[in-house]
């Protein structure tokens, strides 16, 4: 099989969207949150100096995306965190507990790009092809 | 993400010259037809773009949706509802739906005049727009210059703009020519959570990135000098200031939160939806008033955030040129909402009817003599603040009868894109937007220049083009066109 890259960006006339790939469900989950953090700030400039952990839960695949995302997002937004790095469990299926490793974000050091307001529904979907894991979102920007 | 081949042009039937209408039967599930207010040209371009009428269709599902499901002319495919798109909900049958509001809740304009001339700020521009750049912070991670404790928030979310002009951010009087008084009623805070609030009090008073943005510009053209003199706006070459920015992360994340709640609301009352970002709950029950609380309460936020960004603009202007805001007649024209869902009154089939207005890129373009509207406006409509791309211009515009009658009250909310971000990228790559825009007089000033190519002329439609759809259709009419001199961007 090809190897495919972690994640690709989608076009939206308005907003961003991602697909991210995984082995495994983990994989596909830290891929959407480096996909996302990729299109907020550039990754390789973010330092390993914080680390948070989080908890979510979702009823399906797609809902459990979405609550990782936004959680995420509460961090940047509440904390001013930026994240480069993730560690996932998926325990049983729809729960999710992480490890997300970053900083601040310091304009001094950091080139940002995009802004995301939102993890939106629309076109949402999660879905497992020839052992890959796929994960498709589009971000309100 | 497109799929091609539908041919739009046969589905959609030709009403006049800038109505076309989405027939009932083109999809099975849709409660009422589809209205798009456009010209030839741009159905032409709006059809290659499939998602935006599709999305037309798919708000035409909504339970108790009224009339038809409208479309602006700056209609572009969106998410759940089509950006550009107005859709009026019965309030006994019909649903509120987080997703025909946004994540951004009460994104919208403001414009602040002044008594100054382009070339009374021609030599200060640059030092003006940096200074503005410097006091009103913008961008990813933009903290503001005030910090709310959680439990003054709940204030502030009640108040609105009121609350900001209490702590001495602003005029009492800017308080008049806000949609609302700047402080809707029926706001709930208790029902936005606690992460929401805590998600926004840092960035109260802050820009944000996107396509947000304050512009300083020139009055370009007058077209109705009787009403533009009711605005203030007398003369061509006169400054004003644009303002667009929303309710930042409290509206984000009271959006998410709805969202949430609403997923589960839809499927409880049996509702079928084409699209897992139309989720809605009925107006009447517990879901649907907690949302309406709690987006009102986000409305207001963002009033207040576009409050004191108002204030900040007046201290640089005031640092600037060194004359007090007062002296210099810094004010407000009008701030209006273009991401919002209102309960209204209006006329429908000779009947008065209250309704839930859901406008997703779509602003508010009461009549002359509507109650609602500021007093000093009465006589000539509510004033339409519409944003341009920042090469091109912005437009005033007022409110009509005939929109009150086609599109309940409703008129368009910008240009609308036409390309995507990277589409733009790909197209201007290598291209200093900033150096190409300085050379024709326009001074900016972004925190990350790069991506200025997203927001360039050419990612956007005309938007002469679009107000001239909306001026012949006669839902607004034009008062007067601004020209962009010096941006900000986040």
């Amino acid at each position: 099989m090809q190897k495919r890259p972690p994640f690709e960006v989608l076009e939206h006339t308005a907003d961003v969207g991602v697909i991210a790939y995984g082995r495994t469900p983990e994989e596909m989950m830290v891929n959407a949150a480096l996909a996302m953090f990729s299109l907020m700030v550039g990754l390789d400039q973010v330092e390993e100096k914080e680390e948070r952990e989080i908890r979510v839960q979702g009823h399906d695949w797609e809902s459990l995306l979405v609550h990782w995302l936004v959680e995420l997002l509460y961090y940047v937004d509440a904390e001013g965190m930026v994240f480069r790095r993730f560690q996932v469990e998926i325990p049983t299926p729809y729960q999710l507990r992480a490890l997300a490793y970053g900083e601040r974000m310091d304009k001094e050091r950091h080139s940002f790009h995009m802004g995301i307001k939102g993890v939106t529904r629309h076109m949402l979907a999660v879905g497992q092809e020839d052992g890959t894991w796929w994960a498709r979102v589009i971000f309100d920007i | 993400m497109k799929e091609v081949g539908k041919d739009w042009k046969t589905i959609l039937q030709k009403v006049d010259d800038w109505r076309w209408l989405l027939p009932q039967d083109y999809k099975r599930g849709m409660r009422v037809p589809g209205l798009i207010y456009a010209s030839e040209e741009m159905i032409e371009q709006i059809s290659g773009e499939e998602m935006a009428i599709e999305q037309v269709a798919n708000v035409a599902f909504l339970p108790g949706i009224v009339g038809y499901s409208l479309a602006m002319p700056d209609i572009h495919w969106g998410y759940g509802f089509p950006i550009g798109g107005v859709a009026a909900m019965g309030l006994e049958d019909g649903v509120v739906s987080p997703g025909g509001v946004g994540f951004d809740i009460n994104c919208g304009t403001r414009v602040i005049r002044t008594n100054l001339a382009e070339e009374d700020i021609r030599p200060k521009l640059k030092e003006l727009v940096n200074q503005i750049f410097r006091d009103v912070p913008s961008g990813v991670g933009s903290e503001g210059l005030i910090r709310v404790a959680i439990k003054e928030m709940d204030q502030v979310l009640t108040k609105g703009a009121r609350w900001a002009v209490e702590q001495g951010y602003g005029w009492p009087e800017d308080l008049e020519v806000i949609e609302g008084g700047g402080a809707l009623p029926g706001a709930n805070p208790e029902k936005v959570s606690r992460k929401a609030k805590e998600r926004g009090a840092p960035q109260l008073g802050t820009l944000g990135s996107g396509n947000h943005f304050l512009e300083i510009q020139a009055i370009d053209h007058i077209y109705d000098p009787e009403k533009a003199a009711v605005m203030g706006i007398h003369s061509v070459g006169q400054v004003v200031v644009f303002v667009h920015c929303g309710s930042r992360g409290l509206g984000h994340q009271t959006c998410e939160d709805y969202l949430e709640v609403m997923e589960a609301s839809a499927r409880r009352y049996n509702i079928h939806l084409p699209d897992r970002q139309l989720a809605c709950a009925p107006i009447r029950s517990p879901e649907g008033q907690d949302y309406i609380g709690a987006m009102t309460a986000a409305a207001n936020f963002a009033f207040c955030n576009r409050q004191l960004i108002t204030h900040w603009v007046r201290q640089a202007f005031a640092r600037v040129i060194g004359k007090d805001p007062r002296q210099l007649e810094m004010h407000l024209v009008y701030d209006v909402a273009h991401n919002i869902a209102k309960i209204e009154r209006h006329r429908w089939e000779g009947k008065e009817i209250t309704v839930c207005v859901h406008r997703k890129g779509a602003t508010r373009a009461f009549p002359p003599g509507h109650p609602d509207i500021p007093v000093k406006y009465r006589e000539i409509g509510q004033p339409v603040l519409v944003p341009g791309d920042m090469g091109r211009y912005s437009f005033l515009l007022v409110g009509t009868q005939r929109a009150m009658a086609e599109t309940w009250g409703s008129t368009c909310h910008g240009a609308g894109r036409v390309r995507s971000r990277a589409a733009a990228k790909r197209l201007l790559k290598g291209v200093d937007i900033a150096q190409q825009l300085e050379r024709r007089g326009i001074y900016v000033r972004a925190q990350n220049r790069a991506l200025l190519a997203e927001e360039a002329s050419e990612a956007y439609k005309d938007v002469a083009d679009v107000v001239e759809v909306l001026h012949e259709a006669g839902i607004s009419l034009k008062v007067a066109r601004m020209r962009p001199i010096g941006v900000v961007k986040g």
